[in-house]
């Protein structure tokens, strides 16, 4: 089928590809339909699009290649909503908002997007905890420490 | 909204299944336990709000990728 997307315009998708999001995605309860757009093989970004919305894309991106140290533990809730049955069927992404400059840009670290790639399930999941926020930025200016 | 008073140590139990107990009342603050099935989601409404606010802030960036990547 033919869609309509926010940032490559209309492309070609078949039904394999889309990415069910059960209880949709926080903000937006009603779109449960989503494509990945790879933005290339060697970029840690590509964009999570709705089938049904154009506007609705959201940049994503591996947040491991940003954040070495990123971790968390998925809650039973997510794995039974995903059917997770092994850790190697999920990836992670998370969600970019972008500032003026890739330097102002930040990721949303407390709210990864989960996707089970064996069953085509997502969800973005929601982390109760204060270690993580929505606005990291995404990358780490070296601070300068001034003595004196 | 369905409103019930409460006392310490009272409950109310949601779909036979989820129990939701108030533990402890200290001025304006509740400390309230919840006992429910694994595959449950609980979440403080105000992380819920603030992810909805982001995914929001998210869609309001440039269409333009070329510059950025």
């Amino acid at each position: 089928m033919q869609i309509k997307t926010r940032y490559h315009e209309e492309i070609e998708v078949s039904k394999e590809e889309i990415i069910y999001f059960g209880s949709g995605i926080p903000g937006f309860p009603e779109e449960k339909e989503f494509i990945n757009l790879s933005l290339g093989s060697n970029s840690p970004f590509s964009i999570l699009q709705s089938i049904n919305t154009e506007e609705l894309g959201f940049v994503i991106a591996e947040p491991f290649s940003f954040f070495k140290e990123y971790e968390f533990e998925l809650e039973e809730s997510v794995i039974t909503q995903l059917k997770i049955k092994d850790e190697t069927d999920i990836i992670v992404y998370s969600i970019v908002t972008l500032g003026d400059s890739l330097s102002t840009s930040t990721i949303n670290l407390q709210a990864p997007v989960i996707i089970n790639k064996r069953e085509n399930l997502g969800k973005q999941a929601i982390l109760n905890t204060d270690k993580y926020h929505t606005k990291h930025l995404l990358t780490t200016k070296k601070q300068k420490v001034r003595e004196g | 909204m369905l409103v019930l008073t409460r006392r310490k140590n009272e409950s109310v139990i949601l779909n036979e299944n989820i129990e939701i107990t108030i533990l402890e009342i200290d001025g304006d603050q509740v400390k309230i336990g919840i006992k429910a099935p694994k595959e449950v989601e609980i979440l403080r409404k105000e992380i819920m709000v603030k992810i909805e606010e982001e995914n929001m802030n998210a869609l309001k960036g440039s269409h333009n990728l070329k510059k950025f990547f």
